[in-house]
């Protein structure tokens, strides 16, 4: 990373991070939302417990991030496979306009899903 | 110096569990919107998943898939931006990958009996 500096601060290096950290944040969660699920070895009420954690309004806004994130992930990840095994048509800038414009998209469509 | 083999094995893995985990996404996203309207409860939950066999078969492939394409991820994350050595980097991946398979089977395992 360091010795290419002049790579940074364009739309792909941007599309790199973006997908990295949101890559990365979704691995955090990952073991997390499996543990959550796993209560529900201990019987319904167990899982509804936590379903009553993650009412608050907090939480709430940790899950739409999460959602966002994993529309990033997917788009950009979708991308990056067109990039590598489709014939080469440059960097795909136009994924990556798309990346925002999904994760907008399904960000308000799941918000919309939450507050009703 | 990193086995170039090796390498080539987990960008190929890497690229592999992404196709299908991009198929895989797509229907757990629409999942999660529709089911997130009017609030979730585990009656809710449960009563779909329970004794579901294609969802559970659904879930466990999502499972897999997440367990080779996460810790690939994060050992190029320990490599690249950490600075970790290959070898620590892929033990840590190894152990990350079969925690991940078996805390997320144990969640389809949860919600499917």
């Amino acid at each position: 990373m360091m010795r290419n500096v002049g790579a940074h601060g364009h739309p792909a290096w941007w599309a790199f991070v973006a997908h990295r950290i949101s890559g990365l944040l979704l691995a955090i969660f990952l073991p997390l939302h499996f543990w959550a699920l796993g209560t529900a070895l201990s019987g319904a009420a167990a899982l509804d417990a936590f379903l009553h954690f993650a009412e608050q309004p907090v939480v709430k806004f940790a899950q739409w991030c999460l959602v966002v994130l994993l529309v990033v992930h997917l788009t950009g990840g979708v991308r990056l496979l067109l990039v590598e095994f489709r014939p080469w048509s440059g960097l795909r800038k136009d994924w990556i306009a798309g990346t925002l414009g999904m994760a907008a998209m399904i960000g308000l469509v799941y918000a919309l899903a939450l507050i009703v | 110096m990193i086995n170039v083999v090796t390498q080539a094995k987990l960008w190929y893995w890497q690229r592999l569990s992404a196709m299908v985990l991009a198929l895989c996404v797509v229907s757990h996203l629409a999942m999660i919107v529709y089911a997130s309207r009017g609030g979730l409860t585990a009656a809710e939950i449960l009563a779909r998943t329970r004794g579901n066999a294609p969802f559970a078969a659904f879930y466990s492939v999502f499972v897999a898939a997440c367990a080779i394409h996460v810790p690939i991820g994060l050992k190029s994350i320990a490599v690249e931006w950490l600075r970790w050595r290959e070898r620590s980097a892929s033990i840590a991946a190894a152990i990350i990958a079969l925690a991940l398979l078996v805390m997320g089977f144990r969640a389809v395992y949860a919600i499917f009996v």
